[in-house]
């Protein structure tokens, strides 16, 4: 396969991934807006935050309105993160990959992208809003569903799985890292209302709100959620989730080309942070330290990737 | 009584059907209107959805278009095609021959069967490719002929389209579409298949590669990139063929082979089908600021380790002026009549035939020499008294840019309206693949129709559209 070819599916992917993320954080933040108006404008603030465009949007607005803030991150063509123009990007780089997908993923993002480029042109009321969420994450799930119904399972799959997963682990560890305060046990706070909303919401934005009910015994606890979010295998936003399929589609890609790159071993790394750990003794290091440095170490993973492939040069 | 009249029907007329549209008509008489509609409505949305677009570029930003279809067939006997492959087959042969010769001995030139000023001073003619002979002796790997029909046998070629002619994922597009539209149609009616056209790509380039290749050729298709008006077509092909589809970013030299970049390194490609014009190929021997091709390419080629197709320079071979010769090109190389007849066409380098033209531009079309994709030219008979005027200083301030050809009266073929079939003028383009195997010409093409009224240009870029072509079996 070309290496730009590898570089288009990964970054289709990632794009694609990212749509879908902005869409679960404005769900949430929107809930916040309607259910608790006095903490709308610091919910607004951590949702730019961990969209990384801080700068951008205080440079275009004064306030964390609402309004501003949902039609900066839905529609405005000079965001490069908003999800008209990533949905654009995946779209440009399916282009790009034509060659590599099936007609089926193809025509599903071909479709996403006419039917929501299209909503997507004018600013969005909070009447449409909710309808325009669904329908970014239902056209999301009609690539994904393509995707693995026709694909095969080899590298051009590989390259659209790590693209998915490096960028979901990613948007999940700035969601901690946003709220870590938040996620921290201190007596003070517990059984607090203020707390249950905070958890309830990091729960909503990366949808599993409802997950985390049906695994545990219901009680919402810092130690739990974060728990859910860092450690929980099974749920699949989880940073353990994330780099177990890291690993794995770097493992699958070594196999399938009979070479062991550099980046095999450091996912391997990054997935070993997770292993057999207990979340107190990341609590005792320092949960914002522990993120941040994976954070840190997910870049660097998706640097070494598309050097080890060849995606540019 | 109405001028479209004057044009010969390919469908018939005055209620006399002519024979190879005599099922077909059958059926449609048998459909109704709106179901027809909420066909053509269907497959515009399949064109969209299939992303089946060319790109338009306005000052601010980049458009997709799509190419208008219309569901009405235009149909061929298998008796009218045999006569126009044979045609075909005979003037491609003289063209491969005829490169051969200018990129050699030049024993046309020699014997003055043309000027050797319309060589000398061709833009298309490469001293690069001098005294040297692609892989397989092959120059025109595809070719996609114009032809006009003005009579029931009366054919021309209009255009040889030697350089890389689009338009064959069209072909490909419009019978899947109608396949899917229409299928009882196609379980009635015994239409020719062109579907093969890829897998014969394949193997035809194949057929051509370098010595050097080992076990099976690899073939890539260079393309510009996603923003070429013609992406689509080049992705289709690629994808069609299962071959890759590369930019010239991805290819650089490596140990005197032309390699691609992928994921494992670098790995060689044998046949290169590029979609990238001669003078961006290569910016260390031609356009130095072309950063769609590949540097060094041109030694690579000319060391026999990489086929181009089509190779460079066969644009000598196909421009307007060269057209005019063709009968005299292929009596000198085959030695036979041309079967396909040209059409009249004045040289207004030649002072004769430039007052000639001058005196009646009104009835005349007039080409610059190098123009495509219908940019460039007067229909004098569709012309005001200032457009001619201006035209005519043009022409006497660089006649030799120019020829002339009479209005042809282009055939008709009905397209499906709101109001019922409406008559339009259409041309046709044949492909043909040449390998060392021989030419093989897949039995369709894409038929353009001018979509206006009595309109006789039926260039995509000037609003024109699509029909399928179909080729009976008996």
């Amino acid at each position: 396969m070309l290496g730009k070819t590898a570089g288009g599916l990964y970054w289709m992917f990632r794009s694609l991934e990212r749509a879908e993320n902005t869409a679960r954080l404005i769900e949430a933040g929107f809930r916040i807006a309607l259910t608790r108006s006095n903490d709308t404008e610091a919910e607004w603030r951590s949702v730019i935050a961990t969209s990384a465009v801080q700068e951008m949007f205080d440079e275009k607005y004064q306030s964390y309105d609402s309004t501003n803030v949902i039609n900066f991150l839905l529609c405005d063509v000079a965001n490069p993160s908003s999800v008209y123009s990533v949905l654009k990007s995946a779209r440009d780089n399916a282009r790009l990959v034509r060659t590599a997908i099936t007609t089926e993923v193809w025509s599903a993002i071909n479709g996403a992208w006419m039917l929501l480029s299209d909503r997507l042109k004018k600013p969005i009321s909070e009447t449409d809003l909710p309808d325009v969420l669904a329908s970014i994450r239902m056209q999301s799930a009609l690539v994904r569903g393509a995707l693995y119904g026709t694909m095969m399972r080899n590298d051009i799959f590989d390259f659209c799985r790590l693209g998915t997963y490096i960028e979901r682990m990613n948007c999940t560890a700035r969601i901690i890292d946003v709220k870590y305060y938040s996620l921290l046990p201190s007596p003070s706070f517990v059984n607090s209302t203020i707390d249950n909303v905070q958890w309830e919401t990091v729960l909503r934005s990366v949808s599993a709100h409802r997950a985390f009910r049906w695994a545990g015994d219901g009680e919402y606890n810092a130690p739990e959620v974060a728990t859910f979010l860092i450690l929980d295998g099974r749920m699949p936003r989880s940073l353990t989730h994330c780099s177990t399929q890291i690993v794995a589609s770097l493992g699958f890609l070594a196999k399938e080309y009979d070479t062991h790159q550099p980046c095999l071993g450091m996912a391997e790394q990054l997935r070993t942070r997770f292993n057999g750990r207990d979340i107190s003794t990341i609590f005792e290091d320092g949960l914002h330290e522990f993120v941040n440095s994976v954070i840190a170490d997910i870049d660097k993973l998706g640097y070494q990737i598309e050097q080890d492939y060849r995606f540019n040069k | 009584m109405n001028k479209n009249d004057l044009h010969f029907s390919e469908m018939g007329r005055d209620g006399s059907v002519r024979r190879p549209y005599l099922q077909y008509e059958n059926w449609l008489a048998q459909q109704q209107n709106e179901q027809l509609s909420k066909k053509a409505n269907d497959a515009e949305a399949f064109f969209r959805q299939a992303g089946i677009t060319f790109n338009v570029y306005s000052d601010t930003d980049a458009e997709e278009r799509l190419i208008p279809f219309d569901l009405v067939p235009r149909i061929v006997s298998n008796r009218e095609w045999a006569k126009l492959t044979k045609g075909l087959e005979q003037r491609i042969r003289a063209i491969n021959a005829f490169l051969h010769d200018i990129y050699n001995r030049q024993e046309i030139l020699r014997a003055g069967v043309i000027p050797t000023e319309l060589i000398a001073q061709n833009d298309a003619f490469l001293p690069e490719m001098m005294d040297f002979t692609p892989p397989g002796g092959v120059y025109t790997h595809i070719v996609g002929t114009d032809i006009v029909r003005t009579g029931e046998d009366d054919f021309f070629v209009l255009e040889d389209n030697a350089r890389t002619p689009s338009g064959v994922s069209y072909m490909l597009e419009n019978r899947e579409t109608m396949l899917q539209m229409f299928p009882e149609l196609f379980s009635k009616i015994r239409v020719q298949s062109v579907s093969d056209y890829p897998k014969n790509l394949r193997r035809s380039l194949a057929a051509c590669a370098p010595a050097c290749a080992n076990g099976r050729p690899s073939v890539g298709v260079l393309t510009p990139g996603i923003f070429n008006s013609a992406y689509y077509e080049h992705s289709f092909l690629a994808d069609q063929m299962g071959v890759e589809l590369v930019e010239g970013h991805d290819l650089r030299v490596v140990d005197g082979r032309i390699a691609m970049r992928t994921t494992c390194g670098y790995k060689n490609i044998d046949v290169l089908y590029r979609r990238v014009d001669d003078e961006f190929l290569d910016p260390l021997t031609f356009n130095p600021n072309s950063m769609l091709g590949v540097p060094g390419i041109m030694d690579v080629y000319r060391a026999g380790n990489i086929t181009i197709a089509n190779a460079p320079g066969t644009g000598v071979a196909d421009d307007k002026a060269i057209y005019s010769y063709m009968p005299e090109i292929i009596q000198f190389y085959t030695g036979e009549r041309a079967i396909l007849k040209n059409v009249e066409t004045h040289r207004c380098s030649e002072p004769q035939s430039l007052q000639y033209v001058l005196d009646n531009l009104a009835d005349l079309v007039v080409k610059e020499v190098h123009g495509s994709g219908g940019y460039g030219m007067l229909v004098g008979p569709a012309a005001n008294k200032r457009e001619l005027a201006d035209f005519a200083d043009k022409l006497k301030a660089r006649p030799s840019n120019y020829i002339a050809q009479p209005t042809l009266s282009l055939s008709t073929v009905p397209i499906f309206t709101e109001k019922g079939l409406s008559p339009r003028h259409v041309d046709l383009r044949p492909f043909a693949l040449v390998s060392p195997n021989g030419v093989q010409i897949a039995p369709g093409g894409l038929t353009r129709v001018a979509l206006t009224p009595g309109s006789l240009v039926v260039n995509s870029s000037q609003g024109g559209g699509t029909k399928d072509t179909w080729v009976l079996e008996d």
